[in-house]
C-alpha cells in the first residue's frame, strides 16, 4: 500500500506492507533510528512519538494508519541547532543514563507539558507511568520535566 | 590558561547530547547492505526430547534464506563456555550447546534458528517449524531438584548438584554452644529479572575475502566477548572485532557469552552475509540470565548484649538449567565472602549448593551475590534486635567493626580497605530525625496508623581485583585493567579505557580525571571504549569497577605521559628534570616560573622530535594495565521509612534516606544518579519485582506486563547524601558507585515494612513483599 507521511518536516511516499509497523517504518525505511524499540506488547514507551502533535507508542500503529500524518520524531525535536527545553532539561539534570529510553521519555514529556505547563511532581509521575526507564529510578527524569516546564514558561 | 579542578565536579554529561537527540549508536541502529535477520525458535517446553524437527515448510518459504537445527550447527560451534570454574567445590560443568541438540532444559532453550530476507518473514518462518517433543517431568525448585527421585537435567550431574562450596572460618559449633541467644531462619531471596531497556542483540558481519569478523553486540565486556567468540567459532582472536559503544544498561545481564550473539557470528561465516539478530522483550525474560534465587538455612550465635559470635549459613542457588559464563562464581565468592558484613563477626561458616533446574540460567544482576548477603544479614539483625528487645540502631552500634580497625581482616579472608561505618549511620539518623520519628510511630500508632523505619547498614565489595584473587578463585581472566593515553602533536588528548560504560558516564568522568592530571581542557580530552580494534584488552565494565580499576589505569598512564615531557621539557629548558616543575598543565624551571613551557607545547615538540635527545623516542603517549593490590569496600547506611495499611497490605514510601560512602567521588551528580538507580532496582526487588515460575517451569512473568519493573509513580523521591572516607588501594581514593544502591535498599525497605506491622506481632514475610503477602500476614496474626 502507499502512503504518504511528513517526518520532521520532510514529506515522504512509500509502498509499504500492510502489516509494517510504524517504529519498522521509521526505522528500516526512513532509518530514523532514535525511535528505539524496547518491548513486544506496548509497555515501554521507548518507541514514542509525535503523531498530529500526540505522544503515540509507534509500535500499536501500523505504518498504513499513519498516512498522511504528520510526525515528529526524537531527530526532529531540536530546531536550528537548538535543543528543545525538554531535551535541555534532561541533559541539565542527569535526567538519562544509558540513553535508551531517554528519546520516547523525551517525547511524551514534550506532549504532556503541552497539555500541563505547570505539572506537580505527582502529575509528571503519573504521565510517565507509560514509559520505563530502568537506570535512573526516575527522581532525574521528573527534574528534568520540572525544568523544561519553567524554562518553557518563562520563555513563552 | 586558568585550569580549574575537575576532580568532584558535576560537570554535565558529554554523552548526553547525541543520546538526546536520538543519534546514539546502539547494536540495533547500524546498518549494512545485504543484511539478513535471524530469528531463534525456542522451546515452549521446560523439560522435554527433542523426538523430532521439520523445517522443510519454512525452509521454502519466500525470503527464508536458510534454517538450521542444533545438529546443523555442532561443527559450526563448540558449546556455551562458563568461565567462573569454582575451586575445591566438585563442579561439574555440563554441556551448553548455543542451540540444544537432544534435550530442551528450560522454556527458552533454542532449538532452531532462521536466517531470511526481513524480520516479519523470520518470524512467519518460526511458526511454519514444526518440533515434535516428548515431555519430561520438570524441577524449578532448587530445594526440590536436590530429593531423591527428582528429575535428572543431566547424567554426568548427579542429583542435579553443580557444586558444593564451603568457607569455613573459626569454630561455629563452639560458638553455638556458648552463645545466649541462638536464632534460626529461612529465608528467601527470589529470582529477578534483569530487565535492561536495549533487549540483547549482535550484528555479525564475516567478510570471506579477509577471513574477519566484525560483530557489534550489547556487552559490558567486548575483549572478554571477543576471546569467548574465539574459543567458540575457532576464528584467531586477532581476526574478530567486537564493537559495543552505547549500550542501552545491562546490569550484569550484558556480562554473559550467550548463544544467540555466538550463532550470528557462526551463521555470517556459514552464509557470508551480515546477520542481525535482536531479541524480542519476550525472549529477554526467558533467554537473558536472571539473578539472585536462593533459599538461605540461617544460624545466628549471640550474646544477650547483643554482640553476635557466629553466622552460619547453608544457601541453596538456583543456577537454572546451564552454567551461565559467570554463575558459579556470584553465589559462591561474591555472597560468602561478605557474610560478615559491617560487623565484627568472628565466625563464618557458609556451604553453598548451587542446584540446575528448569529454568533460566542465572548469572549476575546488579550487586550479584552481595544483595544476597545484605538481606540475609540485614534482616538477620533485625530479627535478633527483636528478639532482644533492642533498637535496631543499637544493635547496630554494638557489632559494628570500629573506624581504628582499618585495614581489617574481616573472618572470610577479605581486607577491608577503610571506613567508618557509624559516621554513616549517625548521618542518616540526623537526617530522618530519628527520635522524634520513634515518638511519632507511637502516636500514630494510637491512631491505628502504622509506620516503619528500617534500616540497612551494609558494605560491598567492588572494583573486583586483584588478578592473583581471581586466580585463587577460579575465575578464568585477571581483574586487572587498561589504558593508553595519547596527546597528539596539538596538545589534544584521546584515551582508551578497557572499561566499557553502558550509563554510567565515566566517558564524562574519565575525560575529568584526565584533564585534571595533563591539566588540559576538559574539551580537549576524547574518551574511546567499547572497540577491540581500538582499545587494548580490557575486562569491561562490572562489579562497580570502572572508576577504580579503568580510571586508575587511565592516571597511571597520565603520569607515564607526563614523566616523558617532563624530560622532553628539561632538556628543552636545559635543565635537569628534577629541575622542572609541572603544575595546571605547564612545565616550567624551578624557581623561576617563567622559564617554561606548555603541556601542548611539549607534545608538539616530542611528535616533531627535532630538538630530542636520542634516549628519548619521539611521540607522546603512554599504556598502563592497572592490577590493584585490593578491592575496594563502599559502605553506607539506608534508611526507609513506610506506611503499611493493614486492611489492604498497601505499603506507602514516606521517606527514603541513603548515606553512602564510595570514596572520594569524582562527578558527584553522576554518583547520585547510579545510587538513586541502584535504590530503584533493591526496593522493587523489596516489594514489586518476582519472577515467578509454575510447577511445570513456565515462567508467568514474562512480559513487561507481567514482571512489576517500578514506573515512576512507584518510587518516592530519594535524599542522597554521602560521608567520604578514601581508600587508599588506587590513587585517586575512589571505590565505586554502581551497586550500593541495590545492595543497601532492599533490606532497608523489608525492615521498614516489618516494623511496621510489629504491633501485629509480624516478625518476617518472604519478599517481595506485595500487598497480599501483607495482607494474609495480617490476617493470619489477627486470626
Ligand atoms: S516498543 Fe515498547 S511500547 Fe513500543
Ligand atoms: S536511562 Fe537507561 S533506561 Fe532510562
Amino acid at each position: 500500500m502507499q502512503i504518504t507521511v511528513t517526518v520532521n518536516g520532510v514529506t515522504y511516499t512509500h509502498d509499504v506492507e500492510p502489516r509494517l509497523l510504524l517504529v519498522h517504518y521509521l526505522r528500516d525505511v526512513l532509518n530514523l533510528t532514535g525511535t528505539h524499540i524496547g518491548c513486544d506488547t506496548s509497555q515501554c514507551g521507548a518507541c514514542t512519538i509525535l503523531l498530529n502533535g500526540k505522544a503515540v507508542k509507534s509500535c500499536t500503529v501500523f505504518a498504513v494508519q499513519a498516512d498522511g500524518a504528520e510526525i515528529t520524531t526524537i531527530e526532529g525535536l531540536a530546531r536550528d541547532g537548538q535543543l528543545h527545553p525538554v531535551q535541555e532539561g534532561f541533559w541539565e539534570k542527569h535526567g538519562l543514563q544509558c540513553g535508551y529510553c531517554t528519546p520516547g521519555m523525551i517525547m511524551t514529556a514534550v506532549d504532556f507539558l503541552q497539555r500541563n505547563p505547570n505539572p506537580t511532581e505527582e502529575e509528571i509521575r503519573h504521565a510517565i507511568e507509560g514509559n520505563l526507564c530502568r537506570c535512573t529510578g526516575y527522581q532525574n527524569i521528573v527534574r528534568a520535566i520540572q525544568y523544561a516546564a519553567e524554562k518553557m514558561r518563562s520563555g513563552s | 590558561m586558568a585550569v580549574t579542578k575537575l576532580f568532584g565536579a558535576p560537570i554535565k554529561r558529554r554523552e548526553d547530547p547525541r543520546l538526546i537527540t536520538g543519534r546514539g549508536n546502539f547494536t540495533d541502529h547500524i546498518r549494512l547492505p545485504g543484511t539478513l535477520v535471524m530469528a531463534i525458535k525456542r522451546s515452549p517446553h521446560a523439560h522435554a526430547r527433542i523426538v523430532r524437527i521439520d523445517t522443510s515448510k519454512a525452509r521454502v518459504m519466500r525470503g527464508v534464506v536458510a534454517v538450521y537445527t542444533g545438529q546443523d550447527l555442532i561443527d559450526k560451534l563448540a558449546p556455551v563456555p562458563c568461565a567462573w570454574l569454582v575451586p575445591d567445590s566438585d563442579l561439574k560443568v555440563p554441556t551448553y550447546r548455543a542451540v540444544a541438540v537432544d534435550k530442551v532444559r528450560y522454556v527458552g532453550d533454542a532449538v532452531a534458528v532462521v536466517v531470511a530476507e526481513d524480520r516479519y518473514v523470520a518470524q512467519d518462518a518460526l511458526e511454519a517449524i514444526e518440533v515434535e517433543y516428548e515431555p519430561l517431568p520438570a524441577v524449578v525448585d532448587q530445594e526440590k531438584a536436590l530429593e531423591a527421585g527428582a528429575p535428572q537435567l543431566y547424567e554426568e550431574v548427579p542429583n542435579n548438584l553443580a557444586f558444593h562450596w564451603k568457607l569455613h572460618s573459626g569454630d561455629f559449633d563452639a560458638a553455638w554452644k556458648e552463645a545466649e541467644v541462638r536464632l534460626s531462619r529461612r529465608l528467601i531471596n527470589h529470582r529477578l529479572i534483569p530487565t535492561a531497556m536495549e533487549p540483547r542483540g549482535a550484528l555479525a558481519a564475516y567478510n570471506p575475502g579477509t577471513g574477519e569478523l566484525t560483530i557489534w553486540c550489547t556487552s559490558q565486556n567486548p575483549h572478554i566477548h571477543r576471546l569467548l567468540l574465539s574459543a567458540v567459532t575457532g576464528l584467531p582472536e586477532t581476526r574478530i572485532r567486537v564493537i559495543a559503544t552505547d549500550v542501552g544498561g545491562g546490569f550484569g545481564s550484558k556480562i554473559p557469552m550467550y548463544a544467540g550473539e555466538m550463532i550470528a557470528a557462526a551463521l555470517s561465516r556459514d552464509l557470508g552475509r551480515p546477520i542481525k539478530w535482536i531479541e524480542t522483550r519476550q525472549e529477554n525474560y526467558v533467554a537473558t540470565i536472571h539473578g539472585r534465587d536462593h533459599v538461605q538455612y540461617v544460624d545466628i550465635a549471640a550474646q544477650r548484649d547483643g554482640t553476635i559470635t557466629g553466622v552460619r549459613v547453608r544457601a541453596y542457588a538456583n543456577l537454572g538449567a546451564y552454567l551461565s559464563t559467570a554463575a558459579p562464581g556470584i553465589p559462591t565468592w561474591l555472597f560468602g565472602l561478605m557474610l560478615q558484613g559491617p560487623y565484627a563477626i568472628p565466625v563464618i561458616h557458609c556451604d553453598v549448593f548451587g542446584v540446575l533446574t528448569n529454568t533460566t540460567p542465572t548469572d549476575a544482576y546488579r550487586g550479584a551475590g552481595r544483595p544476597e548477603a545484605t538481606y540475609l544479614l540485614e534482616r538477620m539483625v533485625d530479627l535478633l534486635a527483636r528478639e532482644l528487645r533492642m533498637d535496631p540502631v543499637e544493635i547496630r552500634r554494638k557489632n559494628f567493626i570500629p573506624k581504628d580497625r582499618f585495614p581489617y581482616t574481616a573472618p572470610s579472608g577479605l581486607v577491608y580497605d577503610s571506613g567508618d561505618y557509624e559516621a554513616t549511620l549517625n548521618r542518616a539518623l540526623e537526617l530522618v530525625d530519628y527520635d522524634n520519628l520513634r515518638h511519632q510511630q507511637a502516636e500514630l500508632r494510637q491512631q491505628g496508623r502504622y509506620i516503619g523505619i528500617g534500616f540497612s547498614t551494609y558494605v560491598e565489595v567492588c572494583g573486583l581485583a586483584p588478578s592473583q584473587a581471581a586466580g585463587a578463585m577460579g575465575f578464568q581472566g585477571g581483574l586487572w585493567e587498561s589504558a593508553i593515553v595519547r596527546v597528539h602533536p596539538t596538545g589534544k588528548v584521546t584515551v582508551f579505557t578497557g572499561s566499557n560504560p553502558h550509563g554510567q558516564g565515566e566517558e564524562t568522568t574519565f575525560a575529568q580525571l584526565v584533564a585534571d592530571e595533563l591539566g588540559v581542557p576538559f574539551e580537549d580530552v576524547e574518551v574511546i571504549h567499547g572497540d577491540t580494534e581500538m582499545v587494548p584488552f580490557g575486562m569491561g565494565t562490572y562489579g562497580s569497577r570502572s572508576t577504580a580499576v579503568g580510571g586508575a589505569a587511565l592516571v597511571a598512564a597520565c603520569r607515564k605521559v607526563k614523566e616523558k615531557a617532563q624530560r622532553i621539557a628539561a632538556h628543552l629548558l636545559e635543565v635537569a628534570p628534577e629541575d622542572v616543575v609541572f603544575e595546571n598543565g605547564r612545565f616550567f624551571v624551578k624557581g623561576a616560573p617563567d622559564r617554561g613551557m606548555t603541556i601542548q607545547e611539549v607534545a608538539l615538540q616530542a611528535y616533531l622530535a627535532w630538538k630530542l635527545p636520542r634516549d628519548i623516542e619521539p611521540g607522546l603517549e603512554a599504556t598502563h594495565f592497572w592490577d590493584p593490590t585490593n578491592n575496594t569496600f563502599p559502605f553506607g547506611c539506608h534508611i526507609c521509612v513506610v506506611e503499611v495499611d493493614p486492611e489492604t497490605g498497601k505499603v506507602t514510601f514516606l521517606q527514603y534516606v541513603a548515606v553512602d560512602d564510595v570514596g572520594n567521588v569524582i562527578n558527584p551528580m553522576i554518583v547520585d544518579g547510579q545510587v538513586h538507580g541502584g535504590i530503584a532496582q533493591g526496593l522493587a526487588q523489596a516489594v514489586y519485582e518476582y519472577a515467578a515460575y509454575d510447577a511445570n517451569g513456565q515462567l508467568l512473568s514474562a512480559s513487561l506486563m507481567d514482571y512489576a519493573i517500578p514506573k515512576a509513580s512507584m518510587l518516592p523521591s530519594f535524599s542522597v547524601d554521602r560521608t567520604v572516607t578514601p581508600t587508599p588501594v588506587n590513587p585517586m581514593g575512589v571505590k565505586g558507585a554502581g551497586e550500593t544502591g541495590t545492595i543497601a535498599s532492599t533490606p532497608a525497605v523489608v525492615n521498614a515494612v516489618i516494623d511496621a506491622l510489629a504491633p501485629f506481632g509480624i516478625e518476617h514475610i518472604d519478599i517481595p513483599l506485595t500487598p497480599e503477602r501483607i495482607w494474609r500476614a495480617v490476617l493470619e496474626r489477627s486470626r
